[in-house]
């Protein structure tokens, strides 16, 4: 190559050189080259950048021409050096385009020009573009030229005007030709790709990796292979083939289309809708998501099912399936006809044998034909046997049939039924007697000669043994003898030696028996007559037909119809699982009496996933209920070739293990039974039988099979599996199970030198080889355990996690938790302590803290009632509605939009004061000292005075009140004061007022006078529980504001009366003389108190009286005095206002009718729409957080019976004893216990248990008392001062209405001006409940006669009866009763502490206790509460007066509802009676508890201070 | 007890508010239990910005904030709410955005942008009158924006970006075993991570 090379060369040299001297045409034809370089350019880069570099190595051979080929050689070397990126990017890439039309006809012909030629032409082509670069260099130096010598010249000294000359086309063709090269399409022969000597390798073959080449039409890759070899430089693999990268282009495209609306979208990239197609991507195992070819469909056709052993066969069943069973045997064999096979193939073996014996006769006997006699023989030998045994099998089965048939008739005639339609005929086959006993005689005679034959052979090799073994013996026997006669000379010793010689003595070999051909001669017969039917006997054909009758069930015996009643009841149906998956099922089909059972059904499967099993179970019904699954069949999935239509119906068995005992004639199954009469031959069978079924691949409409894809490959695995990543193909569960990735990677045959598989192959590996441990378990979160930064162990140590856990988790005590320290040394063991406290005491019941047992458990019932609420509010709370998150306007309707634009009209008026509202604060970010309590105290009324000291004793007017007097309205039963001088003389009382929250004290000034204004504002700082400003913990404060009232009284401390003129010493006293608490909730909740409260004060005061008078003499207010006790006016709020928390919006689960609740929603709506101020209350929540529909829990029951016998006469006083019970219950408010939840209403029996509970329960339960005592009474739903929302009891008594406060027991007039019920909502009744309709709300304001509909929207009406709602109520209270030995140790304990209480408040001083005192008011106690607290006043005083005579007494009792003792404390420390710290000072204190039934204590606590008068 | 002390330095800037103007911008801070602001101002409220007339019509607050954390636990790192408000059509003032991104965690100068969105009206109705009266709805609190919790319920709509950078210093992280500088501290990442969000 490289000489024709080098000739072209110089040959290009020769031309240069001829063509050089001319230069005059050069730049036109320069032009026209480069137009044909440009196409050149086009058509083949990679030639011009090959011939570039070739063009280097030329360079040299030029200087001769030129002077200026340095400068050239330069600038080509630069240009050849480096292929731009461009071209290398060309090279590599570019797919060559078919060359114009033109070209192609000049290629054809030089394709015919010989190579040298065609090289010379390359190298003139390249010639030519060095001149051209040559010259555009020359241009440039001329150019420079032209700058030196441009002076003094004229254009005309250096152009030169020539025309313009032309070059006709078949020339320009012709030059063409000699410059162009068009490559062969034709495919290049490995040989001339590879170097001479050279083997093509193959390095797939060799294990190593070859990824996917690039696709390239095999034409161009031909062009270009033509080209490469004809510059002998191109890159070509060890396989001749040229070198490639593995194809970089994805399957899919990975780029997201733009989808950009605004911009104007080429057509292509328009999207199109189309309708949503089911998702097929599902088919984990079939395809890709990417090639779906349509669904795939699997016929599967159940035909029908035969029972060959059922439990209900008779035995007569059973035989007749052995019978068929046979037969089809017998039919099977006689199709292959296995024993003709075998003896003509004896036959012809023979026949082969007498040829080759002949064959060598009669020649040369050829040393094959010699060689394969003996094999003939053995083949003989083994057809021989293997045809007697067929022959043996086959007239054993003959006579099995046989038997078994009389078998049958036997058992037909014994039983005198017939079961079974089958009948036995044997068919005799008469043969011609003569020459059946030649071929017989023929056949033994050869078989006996052949057995002579092998005889004789066996004879000769024994002899040939013999010999030689008898020749050894008689060698062996010589050297003995001539040892005997050595040794007989020697000593008589070696006898014995001989004789053990002798014992060793070789046995003479016995000579082998001549065969004898008599004894062979029987034996063949004998074997004959055996196995082979005897000549002349006929030839017997047996044949089963099902034409025999059965006997018609009314002939039958009992057990037989029990029998066949049986199987009547029987059925048996057939479920189709496709991958264990139940696709469907047959129809249920009777078994018939033969035991077959006709399905005919065919179900079309469309299958997603490639079919791993399928399966048929075989399921029998027994009369209307039982199912029983019999037995499972596997049906092979069928090969893809087989189509419906197609497929051959197969047979498959099944049996079953079940043991089945039947008490009729039934044989039963896994039951052994016998046909003998004596039971012997026992045997056993199973329920088995045949389905009948063909599977076969679908076609499709258009004759497609509807088959999943099958791998072309010749691996034999479905091609899904290969193109398909490990996970589409096994599932993702199937990657952490190893064994089955193992098993992927096996059948997918992953190509191990692949590196995108090596981490898998790696894996496979790994797992294959056993040694990783396949874990046998299963994981949810697989990575988990990768992000876990700390063992479990070290988790659940770590203090610091656990606070981290527990303040997650909202544990209460480290809700709030804030700063958890960062290391766990800074942690102490305190922080647990109380939670683990609380978890332990969970349960325990610990009566300490509770002096009853009762209450304990009472307690601990409440706190988990609390708990569980508590849970679920956390959840709730975390549920948001839209309207927690984001604030909206409500579209303002109509009116709103009529009545503010209204608006705009109104002149401004801008001096008219308008009321701001205040901003509300979110509770969230407020810390301690924010909030602020403002107590805004303005006067109080009939705050009761001080009596002189030494006054008389009065007569009590002892008054014994009926309502109709009470609200008479008339105060003249009201006894006169003592004397008007009196009252003027002295300063009455100087009462102030001192509130105390949180254990914060604030104080007014003194005032003076039973009717003092103070209007002083207090401040109070609020704190909340741990710091928690959420609406959550602040709902849950506990505290209460104490406003507490005192007369401050001056007394004359000074001792010496000297000392009087020039000082003035007084010690000032404070006397408690009553109390208003109010719960920080109902601030919280109301946002702000306003009103007049009745003070609660003591119903004796040692020292002070009522001034009941004064204010009608002075006409002051008659409607004030209306009632009794002192009223304090005050103002609360909170500052800032707070967002009280809302409601859980929770679905409680509910045992109501949907409709009734529907209704109920209905009509709160439409209640709340039209007063949306106006709360209406149609269902409400149980202790167990079940919705229940208010009614149900108002019913009349029986009070305690003992309360009624009190007082048999009068119903008023029964009734006001009865509201006492009810208030003696003690008050929990449900916003305390169950923080944030609504309200929880307890039925009455639970409270009673609970012994505590909030209005509602009070309500309740004072309501159902009235119902049950026959009064009419109504639950009013309203709102109340100081509680806000709350309920009440409305009676109606002797037409006039009675408010009662179930709470206090009090009851009030409808007008009663103190009513503290301030706006009423709805009443609710047993059974219905009427909604306020009426434009005010007030009691005082409204009517109460429910009957009026427009004043009253009852829930219940015509268009919605009242559908008898059951009670949630009991039938019956079951009151335990009262336990007086109890309540008097209780007394007793109380009392103790109380005492101890007083002494350690009183650290600095002597308590003394004055017994004396103590027992008279001991005595006092029960009286007062006899007469519940009422006009026993001037008894004690008398009493005390008379009985201590000059004492100073102070005191009162407190009257509470006894729940624990810390209120009691509480109680007794509020009112300030330990303060006094005078010397001499005496204390007197007495308990007293009433016992009422159901363990209802009524609480006395008397105390009080006695100072000595001087 | 210890802890690491991370003070920050923010500086508001460059909301990108198409068509809106004359906006204010409202910032807090939204931390877990363990940490406590020990200086600075965890609310405020920047100056009102309006568009400049001359060729790079963005809008500038160029706000600083100063704020010192210290915490015991990395869990509820800080982080800065912002909501942005501005006049309406009637002059109305109506929020245009709230946003909410976390503090870097490591030190040096970070530049966030913040995809700001509003809630939708539940309906076209209320939409108008919203529109309308220039009472948009709004975040009951702004927070929200800072949890996950609870915002299925909103629908909103995105509105524009606020860039932030923050210069972050933070004291006695890797003491307490917290290493959140990055492996190269001599270059500590200058390249914002979410400089240019906004533009795809």
């Amino acid at each position: 190559m490289r000489e024709k090379l080098k000739a072209a060369r110089s040959k290009a040299e020769i031309t240069l050189l001829q063509e050089d001297p001319s230069p005059r045409p050069r730049r036109l034809k320069s032009t026209r080259e480069r137009k044909t370089e440009v196409r050149l350019d086009k058509a083949s880069d990679n030639d011009k950048f090959r011939e570039m570099q070739e063009d280097e190595s030329h360079l040299p051979s030029k200087i001769k021409f030129r002077d200026s080929v340095k400068k050239l050689k330069q600038k080509s070397t630069f240009q050849n050096d480096f292929p731009s990126a461009e071209e290398a990017y060309n090279f590599f890439t570019f797919n060559f385009d078919p060359e114009p039309d033109s070209i192609k006809a000049g290629a054809r012909k030089r394709n015919e020009l010989n190579e040298e030629e065609e090289a010379e032409e390359e190298c003139v082509e390249t010639h030519e573009d060095e001149q051209e670069e040559d010259e555009t260099d020359e241009d440039v130096r001329l150019v420079k030229d032209d700058d030196l010598f441009i002076i003094g010249q004229t254009a005309e000294d250096f152009l030169v005007m020539k025309p313009a000359d032309c070059e006709s086309y078949s020339e320009q063709l012709k030059k063409e030709k000699e410059f162009l090269f068009t490559p062969s399409m034709l495919a290049v022969p490995t040989s001339e790709k590879m170097p001479g000597n050279m083997q093509p390798r193959y390095l797939e073959d060799e294990g190593l990796y070859t990824g996917e080449r690039p696709f390239v039409s095999q034409s161009n890759q031909n062009i270009l292979e033509n080209r490469i070899l004809r510059q002998e430089k191109g890159k070509k693999g060890d396989d001749g083939k040229i070198l490639a990268l593995p194809n970089p282009i994805k399957q899919s495209s990975t780029r997201p289309p733009i989808l950009s609306l605004e911009e104007g979208i080429a057509p292509e990239l328009e999207t199109v809708y189309r309708k949503a197609v089911k998702m097929t991507a599902a088919n984990q195992y079939l395809v890709g998501p990417g090639d779906f070819q349509g669904p795939f469909q699997l016929d599967i056709d159940i035909s029908g099912l035969i029972f060959t052993h059922h439990p209900c066969f008779s035995r007569e069943h059973v035989l007749a399936a052995k019978l068929a069973q046979l037969y089809d045997q017998y039919l099977a064999r006689k199709q292959k006809n296995l024993t003709k096979l075998l003896t003509d193939k004896l036959h012809a073996l023979r026949n082969a044998v007498q040829c080759s014996v002949d064959g060598g006769g009669a020649g040369v006997p050829s040393p094959v034909a010699q060689q394969s006699i003996p094999e003939y023989k053995i083949e003989i030998r083994q057809t021989r046997r293997l045809r007697d045994a067929e022959q043996e099998k086959d007239r054993m089965l003959l006579k099995t049939i046989i038997k078994v048939w009389k078998q049958i008739k036997s058992l037909r005639d014994f039983q005198k039924f017939t079961n079974t339609p089958m009948k036995l005929y044997l068919r005799k086959e008469e043969v011609d007697q003569r020459s059946d006993e030649k071929t017989y005689e023929a056949e033994i005679q050869a078989e006996i000669n052949e057995l002579l034959e092998e005889c004789m052979e066996e004879y000769e090799k024994k002899m040939e043994e013999y010999k030689t073994e008898l020749q050894e013996w008689k060698s062996w026997k010589k050297t003995q003898k001539s040892k005997k006669k050595k040794k007989k000379k020697d000593i008589h010793e070696e006898e014995s030696v001989e004789d053990c010689d002798l014992g060793e003595e070789r046995v003479k070999p016995i000579p082998p028996k001549m065969a004898n051909s008599l004894e062979i001669e029987q034996q063949v017969r004998e074997k004959a007559d055996n196995c082979r039917r005897k000549p002349g006997e006929p030839a017997l054909i047996p044949e089963l037909v099902l034409s025999g009758s059965i006997t018609p069930t009314e002939l039958c015996p009992r057990a037989e119809v029990l029998r066949r009643e049986d199987v009547k009841k029987r059925s048996a149906f057939i479920k189709v699982l496709f991958n264990s998956k139940e696709v469907s099922r047959t129809v249920t089909r009777p078994i018939s009496s033969d035991f077959r059972v006709h399905f005919g059904q065919i179900f079309n499967l469309q299958i997603f996933n490639w079919p791993e099993s399928l399966k048929l179970q075989i399921y029998e019904t027994m009369g209307v209920s039982s199912t029983s699954l019999l037995a499972e069949v596997f049906i092979p999935v069928p090969e893809t070739t087989i189509l419906t239509g197609s497929a051959p119906m197969e047979e498959i068995e099944f049996s079953s293990n079940q043991r089945v005992m039947l008490d009729h004639e039934g044989v039963g199954s896994g039951v052994s039974f016998s046909f003998e009469a004596d039971g012997s031959n026992k045997m056993t069978s199973m329920t088995s039988g045949k389905v009948s079924n063909s599977v076969s691949w679908a076609v499709g409409e258009k004759g497609i099979p509807l088959i999943p894809p099958v791998s072309q490959q010749n691996t034999g695995i479905p091609s899904a599996l290969k193109n398909i990543d490990a996970i589409a193909s096994i599932g993702t569960s199937g990657l952490t199970d190893m064994k089955k990735l193992a098993k992927w990677a096996a059948e997918a045959k992953l190509d191990p030198n692949d590196p995108n598989n090596a981490a898998l192959m790696q894996l496979i590996m790994v797992a294959t080889s056993g040694e990783a441990h396949v874990p046998d378990f299963f994981r949810l979160e697989q990575l988990q355990q990768e992000f876990n930064f700390v063992s479990d162990e070290e988790f659940n140590r770590s203090k610091r996690f656990r606070l981290l856990q527990l303040r997650n988790g909202e544990v209460v005590e480290f809700r709030n938790y804030k700063q958890v320290p960062l290391h766990e040394r800074e942690i102490s063991e305190k922080i647990f302590q109380d939670y683990e406290k609380r978890l332990q005491e969970r349960d325990v019941i610990d009566s300490k803290n509770y002096l009853d047992a009762h209450r304990a458990v009472v307690a601990n019932y409440l706190q988990k009632v609390r708990e569980s609420v508590i849970n679920r509010f956390l959840i709730a709370k975390h549920h948001f509605l839209l309207s927690d998150l984001v604030n909206e306007e409500e579209i303002p309707s109509l009116g709103i939009l009529g009545l503010s634009l209204f608006k705009l009209a109104e002149p401004k008026r801008p001096l008219k004061p308008r009321r701001k509202e205040r901003k509300k604060v979110t509770a969230q970010n407020l810390s301690d000292g924010d909030i602020k309590l403002l107590v805004n105290i303005i006067r109080a009324y009939d705050i009761p005075v001080r009596k002189p000291v030494m006054s008389k004793l009065q007569q009590p007017s002892k008054s014994s009140r009926s309502f109709n007097e009470m609200f008479a309205a008339s105060s003249s039963a009201q006894s006169p004061p003592d004397s008007a001088d009196w009252a003027f003389n002295q300063v009455l009382v100087r009462p102030f007022v001192e509130v105390s929250f949180q254990r914060t004290v604030c104080r007014t000034t003194t005032a003076e006078g039973p009717n003092p204004n103070w209007n002083e504002e207090l401040e109070l700082p609020f704190r909340a529980p741990n710091g928690d400003y959420s609406t959550h913990s602040l709902q849950s404060v506990k505290d209460e504001v104490f406003i507490n009232v005192f007369d401050e009284v001056l007394h004359d401390a000074v001792e010496d009366d000297r000392e009087r003129g020039s000082g003035i010493h007084t010690r000032i006293e404070r006397h408690w003389l009553g109390c208003v608490k109010i719960p920080f909730t109902t601030i919280y909740f109301q946002a702000r108190i306003d009103g007049t409260f009745k003070v609660d004060i003591p119903p004796v005061l040692l020292g002070y009286s009522k001034e009941k008078n004064l204010g009608i003499e002075r006409g002051y207010d008659s409607v004030r005095n209306l009632s009794e006790g002192s009223y304090i006016t005050l103002f609360i709020t909170i500052e800032p206002q707070l967002i009280p928390g809302e409601s859980v919006r929770e679905k409680f689960d509910t045992q109501e009718d949907e409709k009734l609740l529907q209704a109920a929603a209905k009509y709160e709506a439409e209640c709340t729409s039209k007063f949306p101020s106006r709360q209406c209350l149609t269902t409400v929540i149980d202790l167990n957080g079940k919705t229940v529909f208010i009614t149900r829990y108002i019913k009349p029951l029986n009070p305690p019976q003992e309360l009624l016998d009190a007082v048999p006469n009068s119903s008023q006083t029964a009734a006001e004893l009865v509201a006492r019970y009810v208030a003696l219950i003690p008050f929990l408010p449900d916003s305390v216990s169950f923080a944030g939840i609504c309200d929880l209403w307890s039925t009455s029996d639970q409270f009673l248990y609970l012994l505590a509970g909030d209005e509602e329960e009070h309500a309740v339960l004072l309501c159902n008392y009235f119902l049950g005592m026959g009064k009419k009474a109504w639950l009013i739903i309203g709102n109340a001062i100081p509680e806000g929302p709350t309920a009440y009891v409305l009676t109606l008594e002797q037409s006039q209405y009675v408010i009662w406060n179930p709470s206090s027991g009090c009851f009030y007039r409808q007008y009663d001006t103190f009513c503290p019920l301030q706006n009423v909502y709805c009443l609710i009744s047993c059974d219905n409940v009427w909604f306020n309709m009426q434009e005010y709300d007030s009691p005082v304001r409204i009517n109460f006669d429910i009957s009026k509909p427009k004043l009253w929207k009852s829930f219940f009406s015509r268009s919605l009866p009242y559908p008898g709602l059951c009670s949630v109520q009991p039938e019956e209270l079951v009151y335990q009763h009262s336990d007086k030995a109890a309540a008097v140790e209780l007394q007793g304990r109380i009392e103790k502490i109380l005492k101890d209480k007083i002494m350690e408040w009183r650290p600095r001083h002597l308590t003394r206790w004055n017994r004396y005192c103590t027992s008279t008011l001991r005595n006092f106690l029960p009286l007062l509460e006899q007469n519940q607290g009422k006009d026993v006043e001037d008894d004690h005083q008398a009493e005390l007066q008379k009985q201590l005579g000059d004492y100073r007494v102070s005191g009162f009792p407190i009257h509470m509802p006894f729940s624990e003792v810390g209120p009691l404390i509480e109680a007794v420390h509020s009112t300030g009676v330990h303060t006094i710290d005078v010397s001499n000072v005496e204390f007197a204190l007495a308990v007293y508890i009433h016992a009422y039934p159901q363990n209802v204590l009524s609480l006395w606590i008397y105390i009080a201070s006695l100072v000595r008068n001087r | 007890p210890s802890a690491p002390v991370i003070p920050y330095q923010h500086s508001l800037s460059l909301p990108q508010f198409p068509g809106f103007d004359d906006l204010y911008c409202k910032f807090c801070f939204v931390y877990g239990q363990d940490w406590v602001p020990t200086a600075g101002l965890e609310e405020g409220i920047s100056q009102i910005t309006s568009k400049s007339d001359v060729a790079p019509t963005t809008l500038v607050w160029n706000f600083p904030i100063d704020i010192t954390f210290k915490s015991t636990n990395p869990s509820g790192w800080p982080q800065i709410v912002v909501s942005v408000y501005g006049p309406d059509f009637f002059g109305n003032d109506v929020v245009r955005g709230y946003g909410a991104v976390h503090v870097p965690f490591t030190p040096g100068r970070h530049t966030r942008t913040i995809a700001m969105f509003v809630p939708e009206s539940t309906s076209r109705l209320q939409k108008f009158t919203s529109w309308f009266t220039g009472r948009r709805p709004e975040f009951t609190d702004p927070r929200v924006v800072a949890q996950g919790e609870g915002r299925e319920v909103t629908r909103v709509r995105s509105q524009g970006f606020v860039t932030i950078s923050f210069n972050v210093v933070t004291k006695d992280m890797k003491k307490l075993g917290y290493d959140v500088s990055p492996s190269d501290m001599q270059n500590p990442s200058l390249v914002p991570v979410t400089e240019g969000i906004h533009r795809y």
